[in-house]
């Protein structure tokens, strides 16, 4: 945009003075333009949007866009090789990989946590234990004062109401972690619902995308429904602490999400999943979120951005994650993910 | 500005016959443009024709897999799960149908009744009598007050119209829900024998989705109704006056009957639309495949369907989401036909 602009200037100012003569830097510049086009996950972009706004411009030469598509669409393109580089919260399966020539990288750009949004006016600090959540979204736990968040509530007064549960209309990564996390801790949601980016939920209303969500859930008295981290803590919606692996009662923040990261050791494949994190002080449901770049680019410029690019993101992106509500990547995985920059190749 | 001017001018002495041409031969010119005008329409017609064709056609195309793996159990089954690759849209159907039935019926009343009270001059005689007790209606700009008052309300009416489908959308969730909540609790609670009421509203469900829905038809039923009214003849109006007849007689034995075409034709444009609404449905209603006659109970539509579905479909769910795709035109297509069967029936009734 902003180049592009410098050339027109320059262009018109040649045309005007009626000589050539001044266009001639505007586009030797112009030579070493690389653009980067992205497209994929939804939940990563408002941060990867920042990363890259700030990239292109300490770096005038490198253009990088990126279209928040959902995971789906973003495996998908680069399957078909409409991009530079995809984004997914799902990883990338085995079979979807195989697809592309010369294969690909995923690299783990951030990590986010996955709440338990709820609305009951004057239950501030609401625990739910493993029992309990997972009976809400399979339909077993229907009311608020049913014993099972009766017992790891002591001391509050919870409502007669109905469990209002709320869940995800479209397809979404978000869906995919918490019913992977679901079917993880509980044998009959494994069987009878699994884990899927758009499962057959036996139980709730559906409300499209992360903010159709929360608005159901601000406006509804007894609902429940799982929202990102981040959201939840920018629109001030409560959450509740959820009972972890080791029968700990953890609120989500940074250090609880980076403990749970830290419980899974990242595969050479980069692809871990911390479906049910042990340690005491983890909270359970986080993700990665995945950057899918092919490994040989046909063009050198282009190779040499997209490692910068993904460096970059591993580095001085890391600081302005926490403050968007993401879990800054622990240093192990940084060290493991910088090293594995190497395997981009140019043709 | 010689610009502005000279087109008329030429427009004019292309068209406008003077007395001394008027048993002129067409010149060349004339005859070129009438040609040239009968051609572009003729290939902009079948340029539209053409295209709602190749939408047909694209879409058939698309599901054809779907087609042939699911058949005609597509639209008889309930469940929609990509997990195991079992999908059907009976949900979908009740609740396309359910809600914009629903929101027909109210939205067509209100809008059939805003059409009379605008066309039959109710609000200019009020506005009339208050000015008159007021001694202002011969005052040069009092005295214009009625028309004005019936302009602005037919303009807010079709206002509504242009009021985005999202907007609808989120005052549905913020506003309409909160506010008919105690009610709904109520009729739940000391009601719930009737099938209507028989279940909680724990949110987004039906009834909300209806009742927004209602207000987005209603501008189409009221300006299309209200065109129909103005337009019966003046002499019917008369004739039924002069035979005695009450206002209240007029009004439903020759008015409303003689308009009944261009009424049922704005109801049938205005279900059309309910068919389709995707934004504010999706948002409302609940996007649950229910099916139970509880006005409560949260549904799912097949627009809202595609809209939520669509983005992250992988290839074998995009054939699947075409059939139900054109599961949706189909159902659009039988209500207009049987909408201009209905107005084929009217107008024949009225001739006879």
């Amino acid at each position: 945009m902003h180049r592009s602009l410098l050339t027109a200037l320059a262009l018109s100012v040649g045309l005007l003075s009626g000589c050539g003569g001044d266009n001639s830097s505007a586009s030797a510049a112009a030579a070493h333009d690389v653009k980067l086009q992205g497209a994929g996950a939804s939940f990563p972009a408002p941060l990867y949007t920042k990363w890259f706004k700030a990239y292109t411009a300490a770096h005038q030469s490198v253009q990088v866009d990126y279209q928040s598509v959902g995971s789906g669409s973003g495996v998908k393109s680069v399957i078909d090789h409409t991009v530079d580089f995809g984004a997914s919260d799902a990883a990338m399966k085995p079979e979807d990989m195989a697809k592309v020539d010369g294969g690909v990288q995923l690299f783990p750009m951030t990590a986010g946590a996955i709440v338990l949004a709820y609305n009951l006016k004057d239950v501030p600090n609401l625990k739910l234990s493993r029992q309990a959540y997972a009976g809400m979204f399979l339909g077993n736990v229907k009311r608020w004062n049913d014993p099972a968040i009766v017992a790891s509530n002591p001391g509050v007064t919870l409502p007669d109401l109905p469990i209002s549960v709320v869940v995800r209309a479209d397809s979404s990564g978000t869906t995919f972690v918490f019913s992977k996390h679901l079917s993880a801790i509980d044998p009959d949601f494994d069987k009878g619902v699994g884990a899927n980016n758009m499962p057959n939920w036996p139980v709730g209303t559906k409300s499209k995308g992360n903010e159709g969500v929360t608005a159901s859930i601000m406006t509804t008295p007894g609902s429940i429904g799982y929202i990102e981290y981040g959201y939840a803590k920018s629109q001030n919606v409560p959450f509740a602490s959820l009972e972890n692996k080791a029968g700990k009662y953890v609120m989500a923040s940074t250090a609880s999400g980076q403990a749970a990261l830290a419980s899974a050791a990242l595969p050479d494949d980069m692809i871990v999943w911390a479906s049910d994190p042990e340690p005491g002080d983890a909270y359970p449901i986080v993700t990665y979120t995945w950057l899918i770049t092919y490994k040989k680019y046909g063009d050198k410029n282009k190779m040499a951005a997209m490692q910068d690019l993904v460096k970059y993101g591993l580095t001085e992106g890391q600081k302005s994650s926490e403050s968007l509500g993401y879990i800054p990547l622990p240093d192990a995985v940084v060290a493991k993910a910088t090293a594995a920059i190497q395997n981009i190749s140019a043709q | 500005m010689p610009g502005t001017s000279a087109a008329p001018f030429a427009a004019d002495a292309l068209f406008q016959a003077k007395p001394t041409d008027i048993c002129q031969a067409p010149n060349p010119l004339q005859m070129f443009v009438d040609r040239a005008f009968r051609s572009t329409c003729l290939v902009l017609a079948c340029g539209t024709v053409l295209l709602v064709g190749f939408i047909v056609v694209r879409i058939a195309y698309a599901a054809l897999p779907a087609m042939h793996t699911y058949g005609f159990d597509f639209l008889l089954g309930r469940v929609w799960d990509p997990n195991t690759s079992r999908f059907g849209i009976l949900g979908e159907i009740w609740g396309t149908l359910y809600t914009s039935i629903l929101a027909l019926a109210i939205g067509s009343a209100f809008g059939l009744a805003v059409a009379i009270f605008l066309s039959e001059g109710y609000l200019g005689q009020g506005a009339f009598l208050l000015l008159r007790r007021l001694k202002l209606h011969l005052h040069p700009m009092w005295g214009r007050a009625p028309d004005a008052l019936e302009q602005l309300l037919k303009n807010l009416v079709e206002l509504l119209a242009a009021i985005p489908s999202v907007v609808y959308g989120l005052w549905g969730l913020f506003v309409v829900i909160p506010l008919i909540r105690p009610a709904s609790i109520w009729l739940h609670a000391n009601l719930g024998w009737v099938p209507f009421f028989s279940t909680d509203l724990s949110g987004p469900g039906v009834l909300p989705a209806v009742l927004v829905l209602s207000i987005m038809i209603l501008p189409t039923v009221t300006a299309i109704s209200r065109d129909a009214l103005v337009s019966v003849p003046p002499k019917l109006r008369m004739a039924a006056y002069g035979l005695g007849a009450t206002r209240w007689e007029a009004l439903l034995a020759v008015i409303v009957p003689t308009a009944s075409r261009g009424i049922v034709g704005g109801i049938v444009l205005a279900f059309g639309r309910a068919l389709g609404e995707t934004m504010a449905l999706a948002m409302l209603v609940g996007n649950s495949n229910r099916i139970s006659l509880s006005v409560f109970s949260p549904a799912n539509t097949l627009a809202a369907l595609l809209a939520n579905n669509f983005p992250e479909a992988g290839p074998k769910e995009v054939s699947v989401l075409m059939y139900a795709a054109l599961v949706l035109l189909a159902i659009t297509l039988a209500v207009n036909i049987v909408g201009a069967l209905i107005i084929q029936r009217a107008s024949l009734a009225h001739v006879e």
